[in-house]
């Protein structure tokens, strides 16, 4: 065979069986090195912590509509898991505070993180590039690992005496260190584990990408997707060791009561604390944000590759722009690294600094611009397929749009003055990664489910997921941007209503009317509703592994990528014979070919 | 398929993969001790003027501890040079002078580690300090107060600052103290949580000093048992030995620059 | 390609090794001296001991580390991250020195 037949019944004589990974449970699918088994245990294991993460928000959003009420359902059961902090049912200030750090802390390096870059990172890159694995097998393996170490330490945190962490996901000193529980501590430990697993991670796909691309698989013939996980890996490989190095340090304040955060004088509840001082708070800051701003774009990036994949394929044409996408995210990942600072316009930093962060961040939004337009561009013209990815794709258009467009003020230190820690914020970047990122993961997973099981997961079911999450995650997020507007403080247990209270008495008018106030019982259903929306995808997505209609064939989408001309599932070694690459990415509907694709290892007719 | 680029070269890089790797690792490495080193510069710039302490550490064991890791270093780049030429036996003696120097620079910094522990700093209720070395101690704590006494060898200070200053302010002779309980407003040895210096030494040595340890158990490994693949895949083997080597060479680059800025600055 | 010809293992390179090594303990003793000479100001002192350290750190990369004949792709690596760690401390620093007036500080 010296190239692959595009498209071919499923039964494939060709693949050798002596390639499969030596057999037996544990071997096969708990301490497995084939990427393609870690890709699915990262998804898996990501996806249940997304829903956790979720659930844990469902509980706060309860606790902000109608605080100090018993949780229904679920009040009971925390009660009995939790005891104390959540008496009678009701969540307790110090719960709300657990849960909310806990469920950032979850969403960002827990769920999305493993699920866009590890998971389809994983799985994908090394088809894609053609190769037979990752280039470290074994790595990869202990990458998995310490992930599930460090999310188990997480998740143990909320059982232990004092609950979980309690000071935001940001874990800001000496916040963070003077809260006398032991949650803190299981959060920084939990973080190490999960820093390293991203280290390993990073180092692999970057290894795998730069080494083992196959013969003919030049750079600029690389899927966007690829591209993007090279830049999203490079982030974590470089920004996220601060963040290590800082979690070490308040490690050490925590328990060997050293003062790297914690400043001379500083007195706890009143008195002074018995700690040698010196420290400097704003140091935690700034590491924190060297890594966290970069991390914004890691959950990001992939989720363009993604959506970059699915339109050129379901627009049937070239993406518009290959060059310049590459070199803008090429440029976002490294100006990504320079604007960490506009998180902290409020700590009091001299004009000089501030200018130049603010300067870098208004430069950064010209290469996101570039993406999206290009994206956008690539559907001018096509005759689109909507299929559910298809529409999740459509949906994250726009939404990351809006997301994007409401950072710019926040990317200025005047306006960010009045919008820092409101709820606008919030809404902010929930619209980059809710019905952003998480859209476009799960337009991913509608369009390789067939490659993965061979089969398709339900189009109604899928449309019925699209439009009602499409519609509630809208009415969750559009009103918080009228609540932080208005002044609605994030991280208030009783989503502010106290705090207007007693500032401003109840008829004067600058605090929250009760209208802003009222909008969080509005969320709360949408909440619940975009909860209730996710059963048919739940459902749908176990049916189909054993029942969904048969794929037909190894291309179903009649894609032209690398990781559709093999068998399905693929093999442990992946291709039958080591493909050889002829030319770029996205030839869909070239003038003269005999069908609307050709793929990347179909070679030049003589 | 099996994977490519494992031992040969891939013609466009013109690299393994593992050297890929481990550099990638190592540039997180970097990244790791730039945010150490970039914390240190901040607290000892955010210091009150005479309290960033000069002259703490021990030169001598210090020195002896860079020439003992650059030791280390040319064995290493040595053992590999060996298996270049096919020279197993030199091989397995220099890496085992390597492991020897990992040991020793493990065993000269517990016992700094050690000194600074039994080292106290008592702040009297007279306004003065004692500082020195514990020689007995029954001392008894209850809340704030003290009960017993103390005896230790080193001396009394009007101003902290002296012994911030070490190298400045030449201690006067140390001499055997006794202190009561009852004069003691505050004590405390010279562990991490002394003061900001001593948590950044502590941490930035005891990373290192983890560093040290892991390479050496590396290197301990691949000189011991997993020398067997010399038999079966020399090349692989070699690789292996430069990679844990350009690991080996960066820990001791580290401690080329601890060394100036936590001993001598 | 059956053997990694990238680095020649030939006694003259066995040879600069060692000179290296001579170095890097000329190095150390240089900086140990230094740092007991009082210079009219400590910021020499810190000068003179980072470039000594810079020097000793340059040595070890480029020739034990190999640094000196490595591929491209290398380079491209650690250029990046030469200017990530700049990036970090510089900013970090400035940002930490840069305060409006009439802050009060201590
Ligand atoms: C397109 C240009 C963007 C600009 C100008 C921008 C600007 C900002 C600024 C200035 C803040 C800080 C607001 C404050 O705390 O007062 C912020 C917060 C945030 N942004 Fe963006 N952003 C952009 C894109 C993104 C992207 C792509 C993501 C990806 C997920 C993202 C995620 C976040 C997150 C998670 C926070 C909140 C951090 C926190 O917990 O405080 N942003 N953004
Ligand atoms: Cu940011």
């Amino acid at each position: 065979m010296t190239h692959m037949e595009a498209t071919h019944a499923i039964p494939h004589p060709g693949v050798h069986e002596a390639h499969h990974e030596g057999s037996g449970f544990w071997r096969g699918y708990v301490f497995s090195t084939d990427h393609k088994v870690i890709g699915l245990q990262y998804g898996f294991t990501a996806l249940c912590f997304l829903l956790f993460g979720f659930f844990l928000m469902l509980m706060m959003r309860w606790q902000i509509g109608h605080p100090g009420q018993p949780v229904p359902i679920m009040g009971p059961v925390l009660e009995k898991v939790l005891g104390q902090v959540a008496s009678r049912g009701i969540m307790s200030p110090d719960l709300y505070n657990s849960f909310g750090a806990m469920h950032g802390t979850i969403m960002v390096f827990m769920a999305i993180v493993p699920l866009a870059f590890a998971a389809f990172g994983n799985y994908l890159v090394p088809l894609m590039i053609g190769a037979p694995d990752m280039a470290f097998p074994r790595v990869n393996m202990a990458s998995y690992q310490a992930y599930v170490l460090g999310g188990l330490i997480m998740f143990t945190s909320f059982f232990i005496p004092g609950g979980a962490a309690q000071a935001g996901w940001t874990s800001y000193s000496p916040l963070a260190t003077s809260i006398p529980t032991n949650g803190q501590t299981f959060w920084i430990v939990g973080m190490v584990l999960l820093i390293t697993s991203s280290l390993l991670g990073a180092v692999n796909v970057i290894a795998t990408i730069i080494q083992l691309r196959a013969p003919g698989m030049t750079w600029m013939r690389l899927p966007f997707f690829v591209w993007a996980q090279f830049v999203t890996a490079f982030l974590l490989l470089l920004a996220f060791p601060p963040l290590e190095a800082a979690a070490l340090m308040q490690l050490m304040d925590k328990v060997a009561h050293t003062s790297f955060f914690l400043p001379t004088g500083l007195a706890i509840g009143g008195t002074l604390a018995n700690v040698s001082g010196g420290g400097s708070p704003l140091l935690w800051q700034h590491l924190f944000w060297f890594l966290a701003h970069p991390e914004v774009y890691v959950l990001i990036l992939p989720a363009m590759g993604i959506v970059a994949e699915i339109i050129a394929n379901n627009t049937r044409k070239s993406i518009w722009g290959y060059k310049s996408l590459v070199y803008s995210i090429l440029t976002l990942g490294f100006l990504s690294f320079i604007v960490w600072a506009h998180h902290m316009y409020l700590t009091g930093m001299g004009t000089r600094i501030s200018t130049f962060f603010q300067t870098t961040t208004m430069i950064i939004s010209i290469p996101s611009v570039v993406i999206l337009t290009c994206l956008f561009m690539s559907l001018w013209g096509g005759s689109i397929r909507f299929n559910t990815p298809m529409l999740f794709v459509m949906a994250f258009l726009p939404m990351f749009g809006i997301g994007g467009l409401t950072g710019l003020p926040l990317g200025f230190s005047y306006s960010d003055l009045h919008l820092h820690d409101t709820y606008y914020v919030i809404a902010h970047f929930h619209y980059i990664v809710a019905p952003g990122t998480i859209f476009a993961l799960f337009a991913g997973i509608y369009y390789w489910f067939p490659k993965i099981t061979g089969r398709t997961m339900d189009e109604f079911w899928g449309r019925v997921h699209f439009w009602l999450s499409l519609v509630f995650m809208n009415l969750i997020f559009q009103p918080m941007f009228a609540q932080g507007m208005a002044g609605m403080l994030r991280r208030m247990s009783d989503g502010g209503a106290n705090y207007s209270a007693a500032t401003l008495g109840p008829d004067v008018s600058g605090g929250l009317s009760s209208r802003i106030l009222h909008l969080n019982i509005f969320i709360l259903w949408a909440a619940v509703g975009l909860g209730i929306a996710q059963v048919p995808f739940i459902l749908n997505f176990f049916w189909s592994i054993k029942h969904g209609k048969p794929a037909g064939s190894d291309n179903p989408w009649q894609a032209t990528t690398l990781e559709w001309q093999t068998p399905t599932p693929p093999p442990h070694g992946n291709f039958a014979t080591p493909p050889q690459v002829y030319r770029g990415p996205y030839e869909y509907s070239v003038p003269g070919h005999d069908r609307d694709f050709t793929p990347q290892n179909e070679p030049e007719k003589a | 398929m099996d994977i490519p680029y494992t031992v040969e070269l891939r013609p466009d890089t013109g690299l393994y993969n593992a050297k890929v790797g481990i550099w990638l690792f190592l540039a997180s490495e970097v990244m790791l001790f730039g945010a150490l080193f970039s914390a240190y510069i901040l607290l000892r710039v955010g210091a009150p003027e005479g309290y960033w302490p000069h002259g703490w550490l021990n030169v001598p064991l210090g020195t002896a501890n860079t020439l003992v890791l650059i030791t280390s270093s040319i064995t290493t780049v040595l053992a590999w040079v060996s298996l270049k030429a096919n020279q197993f036996g030199r091989f397995k003696l220099f890496h085992a002078i390597t492991l020897l120097c990992a040991l020793v620079f493990v065993g000269i910094k517990s016992f700094e580690y050690h000194d600074k522990f039994v080292h106290y700093e008592f702040t009297l209720k007279n306004g003065k300090f004692a500082d020195g070395h514990m020689v007995e101690n029954k001392l008894k704590q209850d809340g704030n107060s003290f009960t017993g006494y103390a005896v230790i060898r080193g001396h009394v200070v009007e101003d902290e600052r002296e012994l911030y200053d070490l190298n400045a302010h030449k201690a006067p002779a140390h001499e055997d103290i006794r202190i009561d309980g009852a004069q003691i407003a505050k004590m405390g040895n010279y562990g991490p949580w002394h003061n900001t210096y001593t948590a950044i030494y502590f941490t930035l040595t005891g990373l290192h000093a983890l560093h040290v340890i892991g390479g050496a158990i590396v290197i301990g490994f691949l000189w011991g048992p997993g020398s067997k693949l010399w038999e079966t895949d020399p090349e692989r083997f070699t690789n292996r030995i430069e990679i844990s080597g350009l690991f080996w060479h960066f820990v001791d680059l580290i401690w080329i620059f601890l060394f100036p800025v936590l001993y001598l600055l | 390609m059956s053997k990694n010809e990238n680095h020649p293992a030939t006694a003259h390179s066995v040879r600069g090794y060692l000179i290296v090594y001579v170095a890097l303990i000329v190095g150390t003793i240089l900086t140990v001296w230094a740092s007991f000479i009082h210079f009219p100001s400590r910021e020499i002192n810190i000068v003179v001991a980072l470039v000594i350290a810079g020097t000793k750190g340059s040595l070890v990369a480029a020739y034990f580390m190999h640094l000196i004949s490595e591929r491209k792709m290398i380079y491209s690596v650690l250029s990046c991250t030469a200017i990530f760690f700049t990036g970090l401390m510089a900013l970090t620093l400035w940002a930490l020195h840069d305060f409006p007036s009439l802050t009060v500080t201590h």
